[in-house]
């Protein structure tokens, strides 16, 4: 649009962006930098932003008290798996909805959400013993299947909105040229809805690898993702904010660094249609 | 021919690996993050020369988030967990629930006679030792004894709470970051009820009287609750409300406390100088008493985290080898070789105290073993129930929780400590009728 | 248009999706009314005699049960406001030219990708801690007292808390939706002599309308069930002045070991989420043709 900004409202603009970008990103920044003090740095008064001696010590002692890659691992697995499944059982309710919609569909899909809406606290017994029946516990099948049933409703629903997006026409098209239901999926259907479906992956394992509640008490070791590893430095042991935050960078950084490089996919699938 | 060698070598090493792999049991321990447990922890490897048959997996968890784990396995039959370390509000109740195995092959050079008493009566029912004490602690009164000298104050053996008061005000210099007295702020049944129960004990008070009814507004509660809330808005450190155990040995390892009364396995944080910076100015008395006479004994608090096996596991003889060696006299000797005397675990064995390496290692341990040997946790004709600064019901852990939030807002000066206390009486009222406890 | 033939497809591809949902919903949701009905503790799993709506009265007496309500709606109403209105105003300023736009969305977004309880311990220990805190020390430095955040303004803290953590996604939603907003209409404005503010509250807003509506729909959905940010930070007090629904059920559930009670909360709760759902609903029903 090329509207010409003046370079001194433009340096203006720049100094107020830069600091509100910096206040919302402090939190992570300050816990990112006290990951490599010292404990007595860490609570240092007045607190030491760069002049103190860069230590790895604190990683070093969380590595040795517990196997991070092995609750990394468990994360990737959990909501890798977990968005697979989705997928699998996402991808074809979303595309009837957005193309062969019927009146009930909107009602399909607000109940769908509506799912999400029940407090896991309620449920936790009644899942613990099917859990306990089913020999699920601190199993990452169970896991996985827990978390698909909980995140199906926004993959459903972000699918939808980006299927619907897809101009009717291309298919009627496809149609009359006596294209197969599965020709016009593999065929027309998925070269448009690929950036569609990345971001809603995307959003999925975000939610996956971040879920707190059913991970922490339906595992113990074997399947237990990075929210229990976080959960055992949760109180103080002495001094403890520089391992606090060394453990901190370590559960968020994977998800954090793939956030960063595709945020551009993530932010065209957050619209959840809220953009026409 | 080679090919059949080959065969032949591929197979006796498949057949050694899984026999190796059928043969190696792996034990799932639940623990609490305190510094002992981790501890523990860094020593496995040490356990697993021994015993190269058994591999330990450690879930170590903050406290509340442990308890609630190990209580909904244990209670669903879950199977989670080989080894839990529950407390003694836990084994008298789990073991009538018969949810714990009881100890019985810990072995013949485990010498159960040199368990202090009082602390294998609390693991026991009916005889058996249903959990194996790992450390213990009753409570204890740390002091800066530099700033006790500055103030011109001497530390009675039995200190009142008269006196607490007057030196709490003395020792207070806020201006250089120092509260004359740092106590237990965080609500929670195991966190500032442990304190505030013993103190009202030392008030005179009980949770129930003997008809189970809750005693919140008895006269020694009153007592102690408006101490306790106006000694710590005076003299306490900000966000005392949010202080639990771990929080407060932060504060005073760094010198900002001049007193503290908590549990005495404290004693060998604060004077270990990797963790503290005050290790040799730190003195230790009996915790006070209300009045001249001392109610109810005075020091009163038993505590002991131990080591305990639901009924659920399948592999409870492994669980037991390993509990053994870890609260085993060599367990102790492993650790003074490693980290020096000081820092073993208290409280459990009464051949530690008569180790002159230990008592010269460590200054407490007279006080320690003295709180502890001077703790009686059985029922009595006023106090229907086992425990001091609980109660053995399961009821305690929601109704203690509950009341704790009281404290904590009153303490926080949202609410007066007459209302948290009338509020407190509700709850707790509430609570017994839904029980049982309270017929009407 | 929709033949039957494609209508049969339609049902079976979305039947898997709803079938297992169903279930989903109808085996716990079942299990759970029924042991609403239960004298039902976990120290005594074995004697369950039906009680009838004994818990229902129990949890609903509750002292702290309306407290719990009133914490839950102000804790929704609080962090929609703040990321709605924080949303929309620093959509606008990543709306505008900048040297290094880039970095800062980077650190705008960040947020998002922080796991709730980390986010919980990093606030309460780094930054709200009045001793160690980094907003303690700021205010100290410049000769204030330090607010105890968690036991002064408890549900505040929460409610800053959970704000930060949603407030990358109210903001992202939003630029989307104000950059594509077409430039003529604004300029045309511009050319008739709107001034800024007109512009915005004539044209920007409306047309972010229906953004706004997706935004207070998802995060409702998620924040009516906050629960690790309270557990990892207040417990729910001092008192139960940070205690909401959720928390109250489930301190039921693991602190009493209550789940006659914790179950019948849960229904309870339920209830609640359903009459928030229909006011949504009618709220979605005008402005999204979902």
């Amino acid at each position: 649009m090329a509207r010409k900004v003046t370079t001194g409202r433009k340096i203006g603009t720049t100094i107020f962006a830069w600091f509100v970008g910096l206040v919302i990103f402090f939190p992570i920044l300050w816990t990112f930098l006290t990951s490599f003090k010292t404990e007595l740095q860490a609570i240092s008064i007045p607190p030491v932003f760069v002049g103190f001696d860069w230590t790895l010590e604190n990683y070093r002692t969380i590595q040795t008290q517990s196997n991070y890659f092995h609750f990394m691992a468990n994360s990737i697995y959990l909501s890798l798996g977990s968005t697979a499944l989705g997928l699998i059982f996402a991808i074809p309710a979303a595309w009837a909805m957005a193309f062969s919609p019927t009146r009930r569909t909107k009602d399909v899909l607000l109940w769908m959400l509506s799912t999400k809406m029940l407090p896991a606290v309620g449920v936790l017994i009644p899942i613990y013993l099917l859990f306990v029946r089913f020999g699920l516990l601190d199993s990452r099948l169970g896991l996985i299947v827990v978390l698909f049933l909980i995140n199906l409703p926004i993959l459903v629903w972000m699918l939808y909105t980006y299927f619907k997006e897809i101009p009717g026409e291309i298919l009627e098209a496809a149609r009359m040229d006596g294209a197969s239901l599965s020709k016009e999926i593999t065929q027309v259907l998925a070269p448009m809805a690929v950036p569609g479906i990345a971001s809603t992956v995307l959003l999925n394992v975000i939610l996956s690898w971040n879920e707190a509640f059913w991970t922490l008490n339906l595992t113990t070791s074997n399947a237990a993702p990075l929210t229990a590893f976080i959960a055992s430095f949760s109180s103080p042991q002495g001094n403890f904010y520089a391992k606090l935050s060394a453990a901190s960078m370590l559960a968020i950084a994977p998800i954090l660094i793939v956030g960063w490089f595709s945020q551009k996919q993530l932010v065209r699938g957050l619209t959840f249609g809220a953009v026409k | 021919m080679r090919f059949s060698v080959l065969t032949a070598g591929a197979a006796a090493l498949l057949a050694v690996a899984t026999t190796a792999a059928s043969a190696q049991t792996t034990l799932t321990i639940g623990t609490v993050n305190n510094s002992d447990m981790i501890r523990m922890q860094g020593l496995t490897p040490e356990f697993e020369k021994q015993h190269p048959d058994i591999k330990v997996n450690w879930v170590t968890l903050e406290e509340n988030i442990l308890r609630q784990r190990v209580t909904t396995d244990i209670a669903t039959g879950g199977g989670q967990f080989d080894i839990m370390t529950i407390g003694t509000y836990e084994v008298p109740i789990w073991a009538k629930q018969g949810w714990l195995k009881p100890l019985d092959g810990l072995g013949d050079n485990y010498d159960m006679d040199d368990l202090i008493p009082a602390i294998r009566s609390a693991l026991s029912s009916d005889g058996k030792l249903y959990a194996a004490p790992f450390y213990a602690e009753s409570v204890l009164t740390l002091y800066r004894k530099d700033l006790f000298e500055k103030a011109g104050l001497t530390m009675p053996d039995k200190p009142t709470w008269d006196f607490i008061a007057e030196a709490a005000e003395k020792v207070t210099d806020k201006d250089a970051g120092v509260y004359g007295i740092c106590l237990r702020g965080k609500p929670g049944w195991g966190e500032n009820m442990a304190f505030l129960g013993n103190m009202a004990r030392e008030f005179g008070a009980n949770y129930f009287d003997a008809d189970w009814k809750p005693q919140f507004e008895s006269e020694g509660w009153k007592k102690a609750v408006s101490l306790y809330v106006d000694l710590m808005t005076k003299y306490g450190p900000p966000g005392a409300a949010s202080n639990g155990f771990n929080e407060n040995l932060q504060l005073f390892g760094q010198g900002k406390c001049g007193m503290w009364m908590d549990a005495s396995v404290a004693a060998s944080f604060v004077t270990d100088p990797k963790q503290s910076q005050v290790p040799d100015k730190v003195g230790f008395a009996a915790a006070p008493c209300g009045t001249e006479n001392c109610p109810n004994d005075g020091f009163n608090w038993l505590w002991a985290w131990s080591l305990a096996i639901p009924d659920s596991s399948k592999k409870a003889d492994a669980a037991q080898t390993f509990i053994s060696w870890a609260t085993s006299k060599e367990y102790l000797d492993l650790v003074a070789s490693k980290e020096g005397w000081a820092n073993v675990p208290p409280g459990t064995r009464t051949s530690l105290y008569k180790n002159s390496k230990y008592t010269e290692a460590a200054p407490f341990a007279d006080a320690t073993l003295n709180a502890i040997q001077h703790a009686n946790p059985e029922p009595t004709a006023d106090k229907p129930y086992y425990g001091l600064q609980f109660a053995a019901i399961p009821e305690f852990q929601g109704l203690g929780t509950a009341v704790g939030q009281q404290m904590a807002a009153a303490l926080s000066g949202s609410t007066s400590v007459d209302q948290a206390l009338k509020q407190s009486q509700a709850i707790a009222t509430r609570e017994m009728t839904r029980g049982g406890y309270i017929k009407n | 248009m929709a033949t039957l033939h494609t209508k049969n497809a339609a049902r079976a591809m979305m039947a898997p999706a709803v079938i297992v949902l169903l279930i989903w919903m109808i085996v716990p949701l079942a299990m759970t009314l029924y042991f609403s009905t239960l004298n039902y503790t976990l120290y005594n799993p074995f004697s369950t005699p039906f009680v009838g709506f004994e818990n229902y009265s129990y949890f609903l007496t509750d002292p702290t049960f309306l407290a719990a309500l009133a914490n839950t709606l102000i804790l929704v109403i609080g962090v929609l406001a703040i990321t709605v209105i924080g949303g929309v105003l620093i959509a606008l300023l990543l709306d505008q030219e900048f040297y290094g736009v880039n970095i800062v969305r980077l650190m705008v977004i960040a947020p998002f990708f922080v796991m709730p309880t980390v986010a919980a311990l990093v606030w309460k220990n780094m930054m709200m801690n009045p001793v160690y805190g980094v907003i303690g020390q700021m205010l100290s430095a410049i000769g204030l007292t330090p607010i105890d955040w968690m036991t002064e303004v408890p549900l505040l803290s929460i409610v800053i808390i959970v704000a930060w953590q949603w407030l990358p996604f109210a903001t992202l939603i939003l630029l989307t939706a104000l950059q594509s907003l077409s430039s003529d209409q604004k300029e045309a404005a511009e050319m008739d002599g709107a001034g800024a503010l007109s512009i915005f509250w004539y044209i920007t807003l409306p047309h972010m309308s229906r953004a706004i509506t997706v935004v207070i729909l998802i995060q409702t959905i998620f924040l009516l069930s906050i629960y690790a940010e309270i557990l990892v930070t207040t417990q729910g007090g001092p008192g139960a002045q940070s205690t909401n629904i959720t928390y109250l059920v489930a301190q039921q559930a693991t602190s009493y070991g209550d789940i006659g009670a914790a179950s019948a909360g849960g229904i309870v709760a339920v209830i609640l989420a359903n009459i928030v759902a229909i006011f949504l609903v009618r709220l979605i029903g005008k402005n999204l043709d979902a």
